[in-house]
């Protein structure tokens, strides 16, 4: 497998680690709602196909990213800017 | 020069004739050619007879030109370099090789073991698991034994590996499988359209076939045409070419497996074998097809071989398989491979082809060169002991051979033709099952998802044109889909290439045993047709359970020559047809790979990198006791000559309490963190409070995981306004450090922060004891150390040699204590700086057990108790990390079974007997209580603490805050002990923290 990295362009995958999975907004720490926290703490699909992850390119420049990976067939089909993704998905929430 | 009794006068376009290799086989030496195989070389000299099979100990021939040989197994090199089971047709031969029979003593012509096949009524399928059943006791010592020495093949070397590999990863557009006529158009046409491209060929030579047959390409020889597409290919930078590669496996999303034998063995530290982990965009497979087998009553003897194999060693290398050849088909090749060694100056017995009298062409050719020809017979028996001496022909009726008819033939080597079969072991690794073509009577590729093409023999085609046609469109295709636009259009009219017989569906591949004996299916597990039939009637219907039942295809060789015919066999005794029967699973590797190629270079101390403290050289040569803790080397202790060390470990706590200590912490986890937004970072990361953390002081801290569970403690140290130094445990520094990069780039996106590791940066000591203030004073002579200047827990700067160094006060042995940090340059010069300026206040280094027993006295906890699964209610640091405020973990820590009152709490447990040996691990339990039910703890860390006289524990026991004074016991399953200890407060020294200040 080999991952695209925004910064050092595409590498191979021995050079990221899995940083788990990208579905779910991270609740704010002020959040005291403990529902909404074992939401994203536990509750957590484990898809044959498309996926929503997040990588760090551990042995390069140590970003961290969101990566879409089939993780059937290890095909990737956008890598991005953590950060993008999750204005993505506070985008998304407020919608 | 003298060559070899059966290397043919003329002819061999792979050896140079002018360049004798010696050899040895078996201790002798022998003389070959450069470009000689190890098989070449020994069918040259007249040596049939080059090993014995798994089971039955009988003769073992060359019978392949190939990596698929099951049969001519042999052990290459001797001592550490003995490397057995090699292949004898896939050895380079090079001078000064040294190569053995296997599986045979005292020789490979005379072994005794063969007394086996005598016995071969009792050993047929299922013979161990039929025999070897009771007593269960005697398995090991007796069956097993027995098992071993009997059967097996090769021995591998009891010594370590002498030699080196690497490994390599690598990148392309297209990569080819295969350099035959497919594979080479394949790689020059995607090279063309402008793909980076990698061509991987499993001999030393390219072409396939095209070098080992007679053939024109483009009206010139065949070699020729190779070699134009192979300067075109080594002359462009954007193609690699790779001989003596296999690819073994064939993994997702384009990740293949390769081996490549870069020499013999080791040489000035260059590597034998490389590994490479190739990601292709897009593969071809051009693999080609294998030879397959007839099944007759002797087809195991040396002598018999396949015909492409024979036809290979008389044009490639000028060997004759035999003097006097009979040629056995079921297809129309047979006639061919007559020409070709007649023409080549050997005698042919003869042409049996099992095809019905009407399929068979006239022979015209044969009879101008007077070689008999068969047609509508079988060959029923070889004949022979050691090797053919001769061959039992029939003519074929409506119910098989008939016996009326049979005659004898003499000759001494048989060239079996049962049709080919393409090549698809990796084209299956990724789980794919060959459908059977029922017209053809071969399996073809398997569906395989975007990016993989078939091209050539492997796919289906056949005849030369064709595959040319298919290397082209393949590799056309691999290039567009890389997005480059085809440099020449492929002709796409050639579908479904029907034209080059594979044969017929309905070919005679298993010969009734008309004449007796036996019909080898496997020749390296001696699986017979036999046995495939009794393994059926004994209800091993399921071809997969024939193959675990007999063994069948799963030797070195997985089955190349194998697997067809017994499917065939099992076809035939179930009543359907071979594709019905259904394939089994495929599985790297496709040839064996040394365990050693694929750990390269990282075995022994380059297992993984070693991380080194600045003062590693130190401790090494003043004795230390090292120990390795994660990636590091550390000392644990430093004993005197001649001290054990459990006294050398209480010599120095007890010192670090009396006088002073320094150890080495420089492996501790150091983040930097700075920005605007820094303090609120470490406000919501730590569970203590950190608003009121002012610049210039340190706070212990504990960070807790999402789920609310303890992850880590350390220091937050805040240097300035914007300004942090975290630390880490050793264990734990870089999760911690990826784990605030995360939370600052998914969820604090709107903090500015940053973090970054200065693990590397410092070399941090501890000073510990009453007098560290003054070595603190001694090694830093300009600054003021006073308690007034550096209170408790105060973060100062200092200047060593010029150098920022930082000087933090904090304790984790309870005593006064200084922790310095030194840019690691400069790590070992201030270490000796302090031992030597400290010596006038008796400061001693002191190891990581030492610093042990002083945390245990002082009830800290560490590794052993923050093992991922204690809350900070069960460490007793509730109430310092009980602030209303939000941080990591500070939900879900309210999770009423994380709160609950009988949760294990860190104790303090003493052994009424102060010597007992105590271990940690033991297990908490009630006096007199046993059970599982009983279990209420267990103990985390033990010490013999001098401190205390005593042995000392810490443990985590259910409702231990409110059990201190109670008599439990410790059980410790392992050594069979029960222990009697008194549960207290965790803190055994000092609980009031005077010393802190002493």
């Amino acid at each position: 497998m080999r991952i695209v990295c925004p910064f050092c362009g595409e590498r191979d995958a021995a050079e990221f680690s899995y940083g788990g999975d990208a579905t779910r907004l991270r609740p704010d720490e002020a959040d005291a709602d403990s529902g909404r926290w074992c939401d994203y703490v536990f509750r957590r699909d484990n898809p044959r196909g498309w996926h929503h992850e997040y990588w760090q390119h551990l042995h390069g420049c140590r970003a961290w990213l969101y990566v879409n990976r089939n993780t059937a067939t290890h095909e990737i089909r956008e890598v991005r800017m953590a950060e993008e993704h999750v204005a993505r998905l506070r985008q998304e929430a407020s919608e | 020069m003298r060559r070899g009794p059966w290397r043919l006068e003329r002819g061999g376009i792979g050896i140079d004739r002018s360049r004798p290799l010696t050899f040895s086989w078996n201790g002798r030496p022998l003389s070959g050619q450069a470009g000689d195989t190890l098989a070449s070389a020994l069918l040259a000299n007249g040596k049939r007879v080059v090993a014995r099979s798994f089971k039955y100990h009988r003769p073992r021939g060359i019978y392949t030109i190939g990596s698929e040989e099951p049969g001519a197994l042999v052990t290459l090199g001797s001592g550490a370099r003995r490397d057995p089971n090699r292949k004898a047709p896939d050895v380079a031969l090079h001078e000064g090789l040294q190569a053995v029979a296997q599986n045979c003593w005292p020789s490979p012509r005379l072994d005794l073991m063969s007394v086996n096949g005598l016995f071969a009524p009792f050993f047929v399928a299922g013979f161990y698991y039929k025999t070897f059943m009771r007593p269960a006791s005697w398995w090991e010592p007796v069956y097993e034994r027995f098992i071993r020495r009997a059967a097996g093949l090769g021995r591998l070397s009891d010594a370590p590996d002498p030699d080196a590999y690497v490994r390599a990863e690598a990148s392309c557009d297209v990569l080819v499988i295969g350099a035959g006529m497919a594979g080479l158009e394949a790689a020059r046409t995607a090279l063309r359209s402008g793909a980076r491209v990698m061509l991987v060929e499993e001999r030393d030579w390219l072409g396939g076939r095209l070098g080992l047959e007679p053939a024109q390409v483009d009206d010139r020889p065949a070699t020729a045409w190779v070699a134009h597409v192979a300067e075109e290919l080594g002359a462009a930078e954007r193609a690699s070419v790779l001989t003596r590669t296999s690819a073994f496996g064939l993994y997702d999303h384009g990740m293949v497996g390769l081996v490549e034998t870069l020499r013999p063995q080791s040489e000035q530290g260059l590597a034998r074998q490389r590994y490479w982990k190739v990601r292709a965009r897009q593969i071809v497979f051009a693999t080609g097809a294998l030879e397959q087998p007839l099944a007759f009553a002797g087809n195991d003897l040396p002598g018999v071989m396949l015909s492409g194999a024979v036809r290979g060693y008389v044009h490639r290398y000028g060997v004759a398989a035999g003097r006097r050849v009979l040629v056995a088909a079921n297809e129309g090749s047979g006639v061919e491979t007559a020409l070709q060694l007649c023409d080549a100056g050997v005698e042919v017995a003869g042409v049996v082809d099992s095809r019905p009298d009407n399929q068979c062409k006239p022979a015209a050719a044969l009879d101008e060169r007077g070689i008999p020809y068969y047609p509508g017979h079988a060959l029923v028996r070889a004949l022979g002991w050691q090797q053919v001496r001769g061959a039992r022909i029939a003519p074929l009726g409506n119910e098989g051979p008939m016996p009326a008819g049979l005659q004898t033939i003499r000759c001494d080597a048989i060239a079996v033709a049962g049709g080919w079969q393409p090549a698809l072991h990796l084209q299956c690794h990724l789980g794919g099952r060959p459908p059977f073509d029922p017209e053809r009577g071969i399996f073809i590729p398997p569906s395989l998802p975007d990016g993989h093409h078939h091209a050539g023999a492997c796919a289906g085609v056949a005849a030369a044109d064709a595959v040319r046609q298919s290397g082209r469109r393949a590799g056309a295709d691999a290039a567009a889909a890389c997005g480059f636009a085809p440099a020449v259009r492929a002709n796409s009219s050639l579908h479904g290439d029907n034209s080059m017989a594979w044969g017929a569906s309905d070919r005679l591949r298993i010969v009734p045993a008309i004449d007796g004996g036996k019909r080898f299916i496997d020749l390296q597990h001696d699986v017979t047709v036999d046995d495939v039939a009794l393994a059926h009637r004994e209800g091993y219907r399921s071809v997969e359970h024939l193959k675990r039942y007999t063994t069948l295809g799963m030797g070195t060789d997985q089955g190349k020559t194998a697997n067809m015919l017994g499917l065939h066999a099992l076809g035939e005794v179930a009543g359907v047809s071979a594709g019905e029967a259904g394939t089994t699973t495929f599985r790297p590797p496709y040839v064996p790979v040394a365990a050693g190629a694929i750990a390269g270079s990282e075995r022994g101390q380059r297992f993984r990198p070693w991380r080194r403290s600045p003062v590693e050289s130190w401790h090494r040569a003043a004795g230390a006791d090292m120990i390795t803790a994660g990636a590091w080397h550390r000392p644990r202790v430093y004993p005197q000559p001649g001290e054990p060390s459990s006294r050398a470990v209480s010599r120095e706590a007890a010192h670090v309490r009396a006088a002073a200590g320094i150890v080495d912490v420089s492996t501790l986890g150091k983040i930097a963190l700075v920005g605007p937004d820094a303090p609120e970072v470490v406000n919501r990361f730590y569970a203590n409070g950190m608003k009121t953390l002012p610049p210039g002081k340190a706070r212990y801290a504990l960070m807790l995981r999402d789920d609310g569970l303890v992850m880590d403690d350390g220091t937050v140290a805040r240097l300035g306004e914007q300004r942090y130094l975290l630390t880490t445990t050793t264990a734990h520094a870089a999760e911690v450090l990826s784990r605030i990069e995360f939370l600052l780039a998914t969820a604090w996106v709107d903090l500015d922060a940053m973090v970054a590791s200065v693990s590397d940066h410092w070399a941090t000591f501890a000073i510990a004891g009453p007098r560290s203030r003054e070595v603190l004073a001694a090694a830093f002579p300009d600054r003021d150390v006073s308690d007034a200047a550096i209170p408790f827990l105060a973060v100062r700067e200092a200047r060593f040699e010029g150098l920022e160094c930082l000087i933090m006060r904090n304790s984790y042995s309870g005593e006064r204590a200084y922790e310095v940090y030194v840019p690691a340059d400069w790590g070992q010069a201030f270490w000796e700086r302090a031992l030597a300026v400290g010596a006038d206040y008796d400061l001693r280094p002191y190891g990581t057990e030492a610093m042990g027993v002083l945390r245990i006295e002082k009830g800290h906890v560490a590794g052993p108790e923050l093992d991922g699964r204690v809350t900070a209610e069960d460490i007793g640091l509730g109430r310092m990390t009980r602030r209303r405020k939000p941080c990591v973990g500070g939900v879900l820590r309210d999770r009423p079974a994380l709160q609950a009152a009988a949760r294990p709490r860190l104790v303090g447990l003493t052994p009424l007997d102060a010597r007992a040996a105590l271990q940690a691990g033991a297990l908490l339990r009630a006096t007199g209580k046993t059970g599982p039910e009983a279990v209420a703890g267990h103990v985390t860390s033990v010490a013999d603490s001098p401190e205390c006289g005593s042995v000392i524990a810490l443990g985590m026991l259910a409702h231990g805050d409110q059990r201190h004074g109670e008599v439990i016991e410790a059980w410790d399953g392992l050594a069979d002990r029960v222990i009697p200890v008194r549960v207290g407060p965790s803190v055994f020294v000092d609980p009031q923290g005077s010393r802190l200040h002493g």
